[in-house]
């Protein structure tokens, strides 16, 4: 065993686990909450309606469970952990809580939602339709790419998307990381144990990321940074040999040898579940009303990155999280005394 | 991770390339936490196929010769292998459905 991966092996052995089987079934029951999406902000959901007695069914997904803090490594700015903990550990820890007060979490995946109506309808990969008064979306973001045309082609070949899983291919070898934020100037880091050159290629003159990220980054000898730079070619016949790299002012392009192109620009809120259906901003983020969960279609909240195209961190997709849960609670309390008027 | 058969260096010629059936295998590594999730997903495909395909696992970390050899930079990867060939690669973890249809033209029994 690599001794560089003991943390990360810790962390995923406290993880969840989806080892049970799925199993098909008929739900009839009209369930007060169900929660799509497993990350900060959906196990905070899940924490606070379970809480309240909602007994909420997550969806988690069968591959993504946990969010994206399952491919990260040490989390260093969640409150309440002096020392840190690691992103799987964490993720580990609030499904745990979760199911303590009750939360039904199921690796299960999405593949339809209908969010019209009193009734809302949650359909899964096999099949299977689950129904419900309230919905929250905390479907979170997905990586962006670069769009070039060779990205796809050398995907898993030299490019790649998680620092975690791939870094132990790149020993002693000069490799390159895309972006400007924080988990670009932590993946770099991280890369740093195996690599024996890492090059930061940023297409501003400053970087995003937090100050002590930033220092970190300049700190370490083998972190070299090409500033207002892009990506504009990958280049390899059947694994990455080399980028092409153009000048943000000049407009000058040139090689750079490398083979690995870690890919960290940033992300888009996953909405392809929704989209159709709620109203979006500009963003491409869910639209929601103020500071409240509340979507453009009544009985549907929304929580977290999909939200959220500013701030995006663990601690504040947990916030709205909290946010989605309440306004849920007030929401069933509403249709219910609405009922109890009617009857 | 999967409940799969190990292959390794030293027997992934007899056990992969030499196989009757196709054969897809896993690669993965134990750091890698998409590959521990795509896991039950592949044990799943195993079950629900056994008469077309065989499902096995190789540990990276432990044997990197037969991934260098495929030139594998990115776990988790699962690639499918047919009278000794690499016929069909798969990088990341996904769900059932979208591995069962990129190895359609392999999962049912017959081909």
């Amino acid at each position: 065993m690599s001794p560089d991966f003991g943390p990360v092996i810790n962390a995923l052995n406290l993880a969840p686990k989806n080892d049970e089987p799925t199993v098909t079934e008929q739900d009839d029951t009209v369930h007060d909450v169900i929660i799509v999406g497993s990350g900060p902000a959906g196990y905070t959901a899940a924490i606070y309606t379970a809480r309240a007695n909602l007994s909420p069914i997550v969806f988690a997904g069968s591959v993504t469970a946990g969010g994206e803090l399952m491919n990260t490594t040490e989390v260093e700015n969640y409150p309440g952990f002096i020392d840190g903990i690691m992103g799987p550990e964490l993720m580990s820890s609030m499904q745990q809580q979760a199911e303590r007060f009750g939360a039904d979490i199921r690796y299960e995946d999405v593949v339809a939602l209908e969010l019209e109506g009193e009734v809302k309808t949650v359909t899964l990969e096999d099949g299977s339709v689950h129904r419900a008064h309230a919905v929250i979306i905390a479907t979170g973001s997905a990586y962006r790419e670069l769009g070039l045309p060779d990205e796809k082609r050398l995907s898993g070949h030299g490019v790649s998307w998680c620092a975690t899983c791939d870094g132990f291919f790149f020993k002693k070898q000069h490799i390159a990381v895309v972006g400007g934020g924080d988990s670009a100037l932590e993946e770099a880091t991280f890369l740093t144990k195996f690599a024996d050159k890492v090059t930061i290629i940023h297409r501003r003159d400053s970087f995003r990321a937090s100050e002590i990220m930033q220092q970190r980054a300049f700190d370490d000898p083998k972190i070299e940074v090409l500033w207002n730079a892009e990506v504009v070619g990958i280049n390899g016949a059947d694994k990455v040999e080399s980028v092409t790299v153009r000048d943000t002012q000049t407009q000058a392009t040139s090689e750079l040898a490398i083979t690995g192109l870690f890919v960290a620009i940033g992300s888009d809120p996953r909405t392809g579940l929704v989209k159709d259906q709620l109203e979006l901003t500009v963003d491409g983020t869910i639209a929601v009303d103020g500071r409240s969960s509340t979507t453009s279609l009544a009985g549907v909240f929304a929580a977290g990155d999909v939200v959220d195209s500013t701030y995006r961190q663990a601690i504040t997709a947990a916030g709205s999280g909290c946010v989605a849960a309440v306004d849920v609670e007030h929401y069933l309390a509403a249709l219910e005394s609405r009922s109890v008027l009617h009857s | 991770m999967s409940a799969a058969k190990n292959v390794t260096d030293a027997n992934f010629k007899t056990e992969v390339l030499e196989a009757d059936k196709p054969v897809i295998v896993d690669f993965w590594a134990e750091w890698c936490g998409p590959c521990r999730m795509v896991g039950p997903v592949l044990d799943a495909i195993a079950a629900e196929h056994a008469g077309a395909v065989e499902v096995v696992k190789l540990n990276v970390d432990e044997n990197p010769a037969v991934a260098s050899q495929y030139g594998i930079t990115s776990i988790p990867a699962i690639y499918l292998f047919a009278k000794g060939e690499l016929v069909k690669k798969s990088v990341g973890a996904k769900p059932k459905s979208a591995l069962e249809k990129e190895f359609a033209d392999y999962l049912t029994a017959g081909n």
